[in-house]
Formats: structure tokens, sequence, C-alpha cells
């Protein structure tokens, strides 16, 4: 059975994290904000898939697993309060949120 | 299989580089549905395919069509285009991305020392689930409670 570096599954793991990064920093489209967290949790999981590989166990596969729930679970929280957000904003702008009055 | 790799991995990095500088919300969550499946073949390929078929169907199929439904409620049109177009000016994102870069360089620099070659051996699901209901079953009933209160405060912040 041919063989793959363990470093390169990391590395890509890295670089796909990186883009996530840069699009939570960067966007001001709050959608764009949960679509690139998305990307980091599964930046995350591939490093675990990877990590497992690499030891022939199993456990990184479990901690995949919870990160799909977990992603799961934010992404249904975070559409809700996207959708809530355009019905009283009208916008999809995240800076329209910069005022907390309490 | 190792050409799979590369391969599977170079889709991936070139759709999420899509979805990251794409300024329409759903030409960005269909490149994200490809980079969901080319993640799926790497999993595939490093010998994990129930996490494989997780990934296709949860995330590329559950997760991003709930994406794709929440955007045909928001019914987003040109004009929210036009804005991404002007909020993606490059003196907005050269700053923070040239530091992450920084960053990724280190971390590639630290990762290329250990070089270790994987020969994939396939954990299948029969093996996972002895290890999901046997030590890991705390954290299966702490997922399904978690996904219980996800149901739940989603009713409520969705509802009007």
């Amino acid at each position: 059975m041919p063989s793959i570096p363990y470093e390169h599954g990391l590395i890509l793991a890295a670089i796909l994290f990186v883009c996530g990064l840069i699009g939570v920093l960067t966007r001001r489209n709050i959608v764009f904000v949960l679509m690139s967290l998305e990307i980091m949790l599964n930046a995350c999981g591939l490093a675990f898939v990877v990590g497992s590989a690499r030891w022939g166990h199993a456990d990184g596969q479990i901690m995949f697993l919870m990160i799909l729930t977990l992603a799961a679970a934010e992404v249904a929280v975070g559409l809700g309060l996207i959708i809530q957000m355009y019905r009283r904003f009208h916008t999809v702008d995240i800076s329209v949120l910069s005022e907390m009055k309490g | 299989m190792t050409m799979l790799f590369y391969l599977a991995g170079a889709v991936a990095l070139i759709s999420t580089i899509s979805v990251t500088i794409s300024t329409n919300v759903v030409h960005a969550l269909v490149y994200l549905i490809i980079s969901l499946l080319a993640v799926a073949v790497i999993f595939f390929v490093l010998g994990a395919p129930f996490a494989a078929m997780l990934e296709a169907i949860v995330y590329a199929g559950a997760i991003m069509v709930l994406f794709l439904f929440a955007m045909m409620m928001l019914n987003l049109g040109q004009a929210t285009e036009n804005e991404e177009k002007a909020w993606l000016r490059p003196q907005l994102w050269v700053g923070p991305g040239l530091l992450i870069l920084v960053l990724l360089v280190q971390l590639v620099s630290v990762l290329v020392t250990q070089r270790v070659d994987v020969v994939p051996v396939e954990v299948g699901v029969h093996e996972l689930s002895v290890l999901l209901f046997g030590p890991w079953l705390l954290a299966v009933e702490l997922a399904s409670m978690l996904l219980l209160a996800g149901l739940i405060a989603a009713y409520h912040l969705a509802k009007r």
C-alpha cells in the first residue's frame, strides 16, 4: 500500500485553517463569517483524521465526529441568529451590530 | 492512492480559496460543498471511510443545504453582492492576510521537520462504534444533549 507523508496532510489542514481565519477576520458579511468558521472547523477535523491515520487509532475519528456535531449545532444556532438579524436590520453587515445598548 | 491525496488536496485548496475571495453567497456555498467533498475523498484515502461518509452526508449534505435554505429565506440580491465587492478592498485584507501568512509559514516550518510516512490502515465503522459506545459513551451522550440544545435554540431564534 502506497504511503502518504504525514506532514503534508497537516500542512493542508493548516492552509485550510488559515483560509478560514482570513475570511473570519476580513469579511463584513455575517454569512461569509459563518462559512469561514465552517472551513476552520473542517480543517481541525482534517488534522484529527490525519493524526488518527498516523497513529493507526480511531480516537482521532471520534474527535472528528464530535467536531461534526458541534458544527451542526453551531450552524443551526448561527443561521437562526442571521435570520433574526436580517429581520431587524435588513442587512447582513456585522458592523450594524456594534452598538450594545443595555 | 498518493496521487488521489494530492489531487483532492489541490481541489480542496482551490475551492476554499474561491470561497474566501468570492462575493456571491450562493457561489461561495457551492465552492464550499466542493471543498468538503474533496476533504471527504482525503478522509477515504487516509483510511477513514466512516468519517468520509459522514463528511459527505452531514457536512456537504445537511449543513450546506441548511445554509442554502437560509440564503433562500434571506433572498440576498445584487445589491448585497455590490456591497460585498466594495468591502473587499485590498487595504482591508492585506494587513491581516500578511500577518496570518507569517503565522502559516511558522506552522509549516515546524511541521516539515517531522517526516513520517503514513501507510493508511483502514479503521472501519465496527472499531469506531466499539470505541464510541465503550470508553467514549459519555461524549456521545453530551453530543446528543448539544444537538438538542442547538435544535431548541434554533427554533426559538428563528421564530418570528
